[in-house]
């Protein structure tokens, strides 16, 4: 994408593509950057949040963790603290209330051991009795030791003291050691007796060196009450229990039964003095991250002390592997799935680009296509007129003086100019084909004597050049058909020209099938078709040879598919009931035209239909022509519904074949709907028979289709020897086909003919009379391509029918030969005459009584016009100015026909012909009111519609226009052209013949 | 038969005629007119027509042109005519000389206009002496044969 355009868009346009180009980039990049942002931050995202919800989880644990080891420590601190309070009231219980006292150092001792189990926490429990300053010497005395300090020096004096009588024995080293002397102890004792409550120190080194607290338990000598005041309190103190709690090992251990102890790492605070906590248990360092933390408030009930607990864990929480892979494989999804987008959308632009341009290119060559059919038309229209003068004038200057040289040249310059005229003919066919103009007609036609007008045009070419010209029908082809005969005969005789032109010797045939028919004969004869091809390539195969050259002229045909075995196939279907008679409309033709030509070179047989395109360049110039037939043929089957094509061997010959799908239309049907053009044949031979000599059994089919087409029934033989011997009834069997009747004609094809048959020939013809084995003469024709004139003078026969056979040219020679002559007044409106031209026959039959009214202000041309049209029998009446006309046509007249001028002076064919429609206008208003006025009996009236037709010099669409227009029917040329008239005048004076 | 040589003398004038180019199948077609037909005398009766309508018309033409200021659309009306009758006629040189005339007045070139006159002038007297020996000829022949059509 991106590549510069061709040129032609302009620099504008190119300008302005690519601004919108380097926009779509900025865009697309801005895009790209906005997607991969937002996927990081989608990553982003979701990694916080994951590790959010870890994290959570962890501190979650850890409160729970914590909690638990809280409430455990606080339990067995509990637990502890009610013995030790327990042992306060066994010791007051003992020592105070009973005189002696019950108690002494071995039974507490021994008590405590056994009791320890209840105390885990505690290292050892001791008992320090209040001693007073005044009570000391006593004391000592009693005790038999000195109170020391804790120092283990003889303690100073004080106020009081409270030296341990009791211990455990664990601590036994305490006894007789002043507790007071310990700052930390005696402040315990302090207010532990002025609360009543079990107190502890702040944690310090105990003499075990751990860390430590004491609790210390007052015990009174009398029950004191709840609201006792402090002095009643402090009087009533009898001494102090105290215990050791050795806090980190007892956290040590109690830490050890719980799960999880090596993540946590677990501080328990002594928090009286908040600004600064003092450790109980755990590292005074602090971990090197501040790892969430988790703090519990732990109650060991001294109200005036206050512990928590901290916990972290040990590690720095982890980062769990889902938050990373998780929105790792996000943030890839994101990725791929913006890549897919970006591919799809810019794969999206690439051929919406190329759309558009495809676009823009289509449009550009269909304005091509548009602007040549145009330039085409044009062109040709215009060159078509200058044409027209030089081949006028070259028509004069042929007709002057020339020399020979000079002829030569100018008859040349002629040919040429017609030959381009032609060319441009075609040339605008085929635009008109390309541009869909082309609509076909669909009127009833006569596919038979299309044919003959094809050959008969062809067939001084095919004399001059020595070719066999021939035309077949099938029977089944119905007679009449729907369709558009000038289309149909541009085909044919499309191919009959290409084919006679390149074709030297042999035979050019066109048949016409059923195409139903004619497919069974290809499945039938696939095999010998496939094998004759082969074997001609190998030129190896004999018995096909013989096959493919059993065809009309005896000369090979690149399709053996015409060759007799083949013909013969698809005569017995002919012949047979078919299935095939389909009750549809639709008929399809097949339609081959078959020569023995040149052939088509095998690397150009791919590109025959292609316009301009010839074999090679030395075809052109031996041949002529431009080879755009061919390719209009094609369209114009193509059109019609069907499809062409062929085969061709080089040097061997090529065959054409197309098929066309026309309607079938009923012969009555047509009569009253559309016009016919139809030449019918005579129908005075009807019931004859024939006797036809042709060694060649596909030759002799097309002779005796002909006749058949006459009505005359055939009979067809090898040689004149077998000729003679069925006439003279000695082969009797083979006569019964005609029903034992004389043929009273004998045909013979001029190669049947040996030398000096002629002679014997008639020697014995009569002598078969005077036998009285023939009661009649047969009459002999022969049957020859040269000139009649020549060649009835070498052969002594009665008459010769010159080739190609036509039906209509052989019924004019049976005619003359044969003597009978065609009623030409015996009923014109049912067969017609033949009056040696077709057209004229059957314009006498139109033309016959009528009355026609011919309107000219030129007296020459009026009399020559009345002239022409009495010759057809027609009673003319001659006016020279249009209001004559119009005073002479007032309603009613007697006329069938008017033919007018259209330029005249005063008033001119138009107008005239104008005033006439309006009068009749009028005359028949006034008719359908006496209709309607109730004269049942008088037969309905004809509207009034006199067929009106111009009579005009120039002949050219516009003025054809202008005809209809103001009201006409149709033109004639002028002078007239017999068949022009006869089509013009058919249209109108036809119909009304036959009713 | 003292026609036999009148008659070859018109059949070889006939063929000049038509070899010339002077008349066209057309004329043939009025002779067989007049042979099939029955009409004795159609192509005298025809050709006399002719031959004095163009002369009329030449005639109004060469006053129309000698006008000062020459109406074409006139003058054009009367080469169609005159082309329209030489047409019918067969006069075929005639016709083709108004074709060209006809381009004359289309480009409205008096002079153009002049020239062709005097050719179709020519023309037509040259095809007028030949019409008239014909004719001469033919009323010979049937002085000798009434029978003849």
């Amino acid at each position: 994408m991106g590549v510069g355009r061709g040129g032609v868009g302009g620099g504008g346009g190119e300008a302005a593509v690519r601004k919108r180009w380097r926009v779509k980039v900025r865009l697309s990049t801005a895009a790209v950057v906005v997607w991969v942002l937002a996927s990081a931050a989608l990553w982003a995202g979701l990694h916080w949040r994951f590790r959010r919800a870890a994290l959570h989880k962890a501190e979650e644990g850890l409160v729970c963790m914590c909690e638990e080891r809280a409430r455990m420590l606080q339990d067995q601190f509990a637990v502890s603290v009610n013995h030790v309070h327990a042992l306060a009231i066994l010791v007051a219980t003992f020592h105070y209330d009973k005189l002696p006292p019950a108690l002494d150092q071995d039974t507490f001792a021994a008590y405590a051991a056994r009791t320890s189990f209840e105390r885990p926490l505690l290292s050892g429990v001791a008992y320090a009795r209040r001693v007073v300053h005044a009570d000391r010497e006593n004391f000592e005395r009693q005790q038999g030791w000195i109170i020391k300090t804790m120092k283990h020096e003889p303690s100073p004096v004080q106020d009081e003291y409270a030296p341990v009588i009791y211990s455990q024995e664990t601590i036994s080293y305490i006894e007789g050691l002043d507790v007071m002397s310990g700052e930390e102890d005696r402040e315990n004792i302090l207010r532990a007796r002025a609360t009543g409550k079990a107190v502890l120190t702040r944690p310090f080194r105990l003499m075990s060196n751990h860390l430590g607290v004491v609790l210390t338990f007052p015990v009174y000598l009398v029950d004191l009450p709840e609201d006792a005041k402090v002095e009643d309190r402090v009087a009533a103190t009898a001494g102090y229990l105290g215990g050791a709690f050795d806090v980190e090992s007892l956290v040590e251990n109690l830490l050890r039964q719980l799960a999880g102890n090596q993540e946590l790492v677990v501080n328990v605070y002594d928090a009286t003095n908040h600004s600064n906590p003092l450790v109980m248990y755990g590292s005074e360092i602090p971990l090197g991250t501040p790892s969430p933390s988790h703090t519990c408030m732990l109650d060991f009930g001294d109200p005036i002390r206050k512990h928590h607990m901290i916990c972290r864990y040990r590690n720095k929480p982890h980062v769990p592997w889902s938050a990373i892979t998780t929105s790792s494989g996000v943030f890839i999804i994101c990725m791929l799935v913006g890549y897919i987008v970006y591919a799809a959308w810019s794969r999206y632009d690439n051929v919406k680009e190329d759309c558009r341009k495809m676009e823009e290119l289509k449009k550009r060559a269909e304005a091509a296509d548009i602007a040549k059919s145009q330039f085409l038309a044009t062109v040709s229209h215009e060159i078509r007129t200058p044409m027209n003068g030089v081949l006028g004038m070259l028509d004069m200057l042929l007709d002057t003086e020339l020399k020979a040289t000079q002829r030569d040249y100018a008859q040349t310059a002629q040919i040429c100019g017609k030959a381009l005229i032609s060319l441009i003919n075609e040339v605008l066919d085929r635009a008109k084909i390309e541009a869909g103009k082309l609509d076909l007609e669909s009127v009833p036609f006569d596919l038979r004597s299309i044919l003959d007008d094809v050959i008969s045009l062809f067939s001084s070419k095919s004399r001059e050049k020595g070719i066999e010209l021939a035309v077949y029908v099938s029977e089944k082809v119905p007679e009449i058909l729907l369709g558009d005969p000038g289309r149909f005969r541009q085909i044919i005789t499309n191919l009959v020209g290409n084919s006679i032109k390149f074709t030297e010797r042999g035979h050019v045939f066109v048949q016409v099938h059923l195409a139903d028919h004619s497919n069974l004969a290809m499945e039938a004869k696939i095999e010998p078709v496939a094998n004759g091809i082969n074997g001609h390539k190998d030129e190896a195969s004999a018995i096909s040879t013989s096959i493919s050259q059993n065809t009309l002229s005896g000369f090979e045909a690149a399709d053996s598919r015409n060759n007799w075995e083949n013909f013969k196939l698809l005569l017995s279907y002919e012949t047979n009931e078919m299935p095939y008679e389909s009750d549809s409309d639709k008929v399809t033709l097949v339609v081959s035209v078959e020569d023995t030509g040149i052939g088509i070179p095998l690397h150009a047989q791919c590109r025959a239909f292609t316009p301009f395109m010839q074999a090679d360049s030395s075809t052109s110039r031996n041949y002529g022509g431009t080879g755009i037939g061919l390719s209009i043929s094609k369209c114009l089957v193509e059109i019609m519904g069907g499809q062409i094509n062929f085969v061709s061997r080089p040097l061997v010959g090529s065959t054409f074949t197309f098929t066309a799908v026309l309607q079938r239309c009923e012969k009555n049907a047509i009569s009253d709907n559309k016009p016919v053009l139809l030449h019918p044949l005579p129908s005075s031979f009807k019931g004859l028979s024939a006797l036809l000599v042709d060694k060649r059994p596909v030759r002799a089919t097309v002779t005796k289709y002909h006749l058949q087409r006459l009505g005359i029934a055939s009979e067809v033989v090898g040689t004149i020897e077998l000729a003679l011997s069925v006439l003279s009834g000695r082969n009797g069997s083979s006569l019964t086909s005609m029903g034992k009747k004389q043929p009273c004609m004998l045909l013979i094809e001029s190669d049947s003919w040996g030398s000096q048959m002629d002679v014997s020939l008639h020697a014995r013809l009569q002598e078969m009379q005077q036998n009285g084995r023939t009661h009649l003469l047969p009459k002999v024709f022969l049957l020859s391509a040269a000139e009649s004139d020549k060649v009835k003078t070498i052969y002594s026969v009665d008459s010769v029918i010159t080739k190609p056979l036509k039906a209509s040219a052989l019924a004019a020679c049976l005619f003359q030969a044969l003597g009978i002559t065609q009623p030409s007044n015996e009923n014109h409106n049912d067969s017609g005459s033949l009056h040696g031209r077709d057209g004229s026959g059957s314009l006498h039959g139109l033309l016959l009584g009528k009355n026609i009214l011919v309107v000219d202000d030129n007296k020459v041309n009026l009399r020559v016009a009345a002239g022409t049209l009495k010759k057809y029998g027609a009673k003319v009446e001659c006016l020279e100015s249009g209001k004559d006309a119009l005073t002479l046509l007032q309603v009613p007249h007697k006329f069938d026909l008017c033919l007018m001028d259209i330029q005249m002076p005063e008033m001119d064919g138009f107008e005239a012909t104008r005033q006439i429609r309006a009068m009749e206008g009028k005359a028949n208003e006034q008719a359908d009111d006496g209709d309607d006025s109730g004269s049942e009996s008088a037969p309905k009236t004809v509207k009034w519609h006199l067929p009106i037709l111009a009579m005009t010099a120039d002949v050219i669409q516009a003025t054809h226009e202008e005809c209809t227009k103001c009201g006409m029917d149709g033109y004639v040329s002028k002078p007239f052209e017999e068949k022009q008239l006869f089509q013009a005048v058919q249209k109108f004076l036809g119909a009304s013949m036959s009713s | 038969m003292a026609a036999a040589p009148l008659r070859e003398q018109l059949s070889a004038l006939l063929s000049s005629m038509f070899s010339q180019g002077l008349v066209d199948e057309q004329f043939e077609q009025l002779q067989m007119l007049q042979d099939e037909g029955g009409t004795p005398g159609f192509v005298a009766e025809v050709v006399t027509l002719f031959c004095d309508d163009a002369e009329r018309i030449i005639a109004e033409i060469a006053t129309l042109l000698e006008q000062p200021i020459v109406s074409f659309d006139k003058v054009d009306a009367f080469v169609h005519q005159l082309k329209g009758s030489s047409a019918s006629v067969g006069a075929q040189k005639v016709k083709f000389t108004c074709m060209q005339f006809r381009q004359f007045c289309q480009e409205k070139s008096r002079d153009g206009c002049l020239m062709a006159l005097a050719v179709v002038r020519n023309e037509f007297y040259d095809l007028r002496n030949k019409f008239q020996t014909m004719l001469q000829l033919e009323q010979q022949i049937q002085a000798y044969d009434p029978k003849q059509q």
